[in-house]
């Protein structure tokens, strides 16, 4: 008998354990569609505790001097929030609408590796779970997102906050790296037989250059996280500069991870937009070629941007001049980008449903975040602002203007094939109304805070600032608009997937293969596939006289 | 690509050599900026590690002809060929045992300074992934015995890109903690 046999795996449908109804058929499942909701829950769940440490903060500096929290609880708030955002609210939601439209996008019946796929998530949410056990510990991690050492260390930070940090992080970071493996893997291996690459649909292509990005940067993080663990726990002197380490080596490794990550978030969020932009604007994207290869330089050149985090540190000129152009190099391809989609939209017939709001209001507050990061690159107006509120509006106007609102923009446009049901347009008119007010409310003025000289990072401020009161607390007002504003969000989620407008298999009369099945798809997503020769195959279905070039 | 699973392996092993890349960057960081005396070269056994080079070098060598005799379903050699790459490997395992041994009797150790900190972590992280290269190994071997006799062509293939990273990693190890300090 021969020692070289396949694994019989299955080659359509995925055995999870087909009990319709009940909690063990999610826990158990390997079907993608029920992995993505479920990312996507744990990102809303940890939105909502987010959201709240978010309001604490504006409380807290609604006035100056006020004494709502501690010093100590402040530290631990800040850090948690950014944390939260950032790795279990941002992460998990854009891996998730990936999870759920990367296969489907590409007329494939699962992921590669399905089974990873399940890791992957269940990892994710472990660690954050190992994240926020920390309050339970006794103290959650105190020093920022970016953990400073030596700050970090153990002399400065005794309690345990810090190695749940560390622990917690890397493990969903090693879900982060399943979840990209897996979706290139996917992308290059699963994809229907007639869909070359470049008939990839927009938002596949941004998914699979992050998933590189996300295995160039993630071990990065991994190995620095390592590092401050074995300095704190064996006492190692890795990021100890009064033993012979030193800190700015942790602010390297960080950053260099750190950039890349901004990017991470972002790609993702641009591949959104271009899908639905051109959907509500009936018109194919405008430079596909464009958006795709440059995000493809984009990806490459943020691993070579990190100093412009550490300007401030006191490296040569000649290093801040090279870090400095190459941050303004980014700019121009994504300058680039935001034409690419506003001539999209020229001279198409837009329909203003809530999804294609969310992207136009992408597109204004995301370029007003560009300009405040052209703003970083130049060398002298960074040593200005840098460790000030401008850097907390700029980082607020990329995540929040930018990221959120693409997967609010998402959200709204595939709850239909997710559900099988419309989310309220009305509910979802109050939502971005309120939500993008409140949020131009909390963060414009706080470029002005950042250049009167208020400091970020710190728990009050003395009444001196030039109308730091009145800025301070329009930016707590703008944040209870936000916080009404998400409320109204998953009342619309909660009631329109009970009792929402039925919606079709293909509602918003899209052209990308996800809507060439029913809503909600089947365990199975296609039985078979419409005939692929072009980068909108439902469009040559629909118009068999007016057919999209062929591209195969 | 067709072999999802040797692809999988390539992207997986390209991000963990980020991950030595920085344990790398780092140690030759403070080899060059540190004003702190070398404690660590000076004692460091390199002839021993030399060996030990050579012995993970070959394992790499049996472990592709061992590959290729059960392609050619040359079961006993293929049997032969595993074992020889893990005793080669297990010697591995074992002369760094001695080193860190070695190194402890003479207090030097991950606390001790800077460089301790790095010669541990970085040959630390390496020894462990040996150690589950090892493992991988084994696994397939016994499975080369029990009833079912699968080894799978995605299976052996992603091990095998494995175990040369891990060869591969170790080179530049050797090179950077052992022979530069003699340059
Ligand atoms: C036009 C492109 C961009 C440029 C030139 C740029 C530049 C910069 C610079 C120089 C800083 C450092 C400011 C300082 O700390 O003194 C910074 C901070 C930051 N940027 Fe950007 N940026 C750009 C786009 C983005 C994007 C797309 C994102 C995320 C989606 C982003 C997220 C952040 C974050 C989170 C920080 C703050 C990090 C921290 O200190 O915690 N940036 N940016
Ligand atoms: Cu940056």
């Amino acid at each position: 008998m021969s020692l070289y046999q396949p694994i019989p795996e299955p080659k359509d449908e995925l055995p999870s354990p087909k009990r319709s109804t009940g909690l063990l058929s999610w826990f158990s499942s390997v079907d993608h569609k029920q992995i993505a909701i479920m990312y996507m829950l744990l990102a809303l769940f940890f939105f909502i505790i987010g959201g709240l440490e978010a309001m604490v903060i504006r409380i807290q500096l609604s006035m100056p001097q006020s004494g709502f929290v501690t010093p100590q609880t402040y530290s631990q708030i800040f850090t948690m929030h950014g944390t939260t955002m950032i790795f279990l609210v941002l992460m998990p939601s854009l891996i998730g609408l990936g999870t759920y439209f990367v296969p489907m996008m590409i007329g494939a019946n699962e992921m590669a590796f399905p089974r990873l796929n399940a890791f992957s998530f269940w990892i994710t949410c472990l660690g954050g779970f190992v994240l926020y056990f920390s309050f339970f510990a006794g103290n959650a991690p105190n020093a920022g997102w970016f953990n400073y050492a030596p700050l970090s260390e153990k002399p400065y930070t005794a309690n345990i906050g810090i190695d749940y940090y560390v622990i917690g992080l890397s493990i969903t970071g090693i879900g982060s790296i399943g979840a990209a493996l897996n979706f290139i893997t996917t992308v290059l291996t699963r994809r229907a037989k007639q869909m070359k690459l470049n008939m990839l649909p927009l938002f596949v292509w941004m998914v699979l250059v992050n998933s590189f990005l996300i295995l160039g940067a993630f071990p990065l993080l991994n190995s620095g996280l390592f590092m401050l663990l074995i300095d704190r726990q064996l006492d190692a002197h890795f990021f100890v500069p009064s033993t012979g380490g030193s800190a700015l080596v942790w602010q390297h490794i960080f950053w260099s991870f750190g950039h890349p990550e901004v990017y991470i978030l972002i790609l993702p969020a641009w591949g959104v937009i271009s899908e639905v932009i051109p959907v509500f604007s009936r018109k194919p994207i405008f430079g596909y070629a464009f958006v795709a290869v440059s995000s493809i330089a984009i990806g490459l050149l943020s691993f070579g941007v990190w100093m412009h985090h550490m300007f401030a540190i006191g490296m040569s000129n000649t290093v801040n001049a090279f870090f400095g152009a190459s941050s303004l190099l980014i700019g121009v391809p994504t300058g680039v980008k935001v034409i690419n989609w506003i001539a999209t939209m020229y001279k198409g017939s837009i329909r203003f449903t809530v999804a294609m709001l969310f992207c136009l209001l992408f597109l204004i507050n995301f370029t007003i975040g560009g300009l405040s990061g052209i703003s970083f690159a130049l060398v002298p107006v960074d040593w200005q602002l840098t460790d000030s509120y401008y850097v907390v509006a700029h980082l607020h106007y990329v995540f929040l203007g930018g990221t959120a609102f693409a997967v609010f923009a998402g959200v709204y446009y595939w709850f239909p094939k997710m559900t099988g049901r419309f989310l309220s347009e009305k509910l979802g008119k109050w939502h971005v109304w309120l939500f993008v007010t409140g949020f131009n409310m909390t963060f414009l003025v706080q470029h002005l805070l950042g250049i009167f000289g208020m400091p970020r990072r710190v728990y009050t401020y003395m009444d001196d600032l030039p109308y730091g009161f009145l800025l301070n607390g329009i930016s707590s007002a703008g944040a209870v608009l936000m916080f009404i504003a998400v409320a109204i969000f998953l009342w619309n989620l909660y009631i329109s997937y009970k009792k929402g407008k039925k919606a079709g298999p293909d509602p918003w009369n899209a052209w990308t293969l996800e809507w060439a099945t029913t809503s909600p798809p089947t365990l199975q997503n296609f039985k078979e596939l419409p005939p692929i020769h072009s980068r909108r195959p439902l469009w040559d279905l629909k118009h068999p006289e007016n057919q999209d070039k062929r591209l195969n | 690509m067709k072999d999802k699973g040797k692809l999988l392996a390539l992207l997986f092993i390209g991000s963990e050599a980020f991950f030595f890349l920085t344990l790398l960057m780092t140690y030759i960081y403070f080899r060059r900026d540190t004003l702190i005396h070398d404690s660590v070269a000076p004692h460091l056994n390199v002839k021993r590690a030399a060996f030990l080079t050579i012995c993970l070098v070959t394992s790499s060598v049996t472990f592709m002809l061992s590959k290729k005799s059960l392609f050619k379903n040359k079961i006993r050699r293929f049997k032969i060929g595993m074992f020889i790459t893990m005793l080669l490997a297990a010697i591995f395992l074992l002369g760094q045992g001695k080193e860190y041994y070695d190194l402890y009797k003479k207090q030097i150790t991950i606390s001790r300074d800077i460089f301790g900190s790095n010669f541990f972590t970085l040959t630390g992280f390496h020894g462990l992934h040996v150690f589950l290269g090892l493992t991988c190994i084994s696994l397939l071997f016994a499975f080369s015995f029990s009833k079912f006799k699968i080894v799978t062509k995605a299976g052996i293939n992603g091990v095998e890109v494995y175990w040369h990273f891990v060869d591969g990693v170790w080179l530049f190890i050797f090179f950077y903690v052992y022979i530069t300090p003699l340059l």
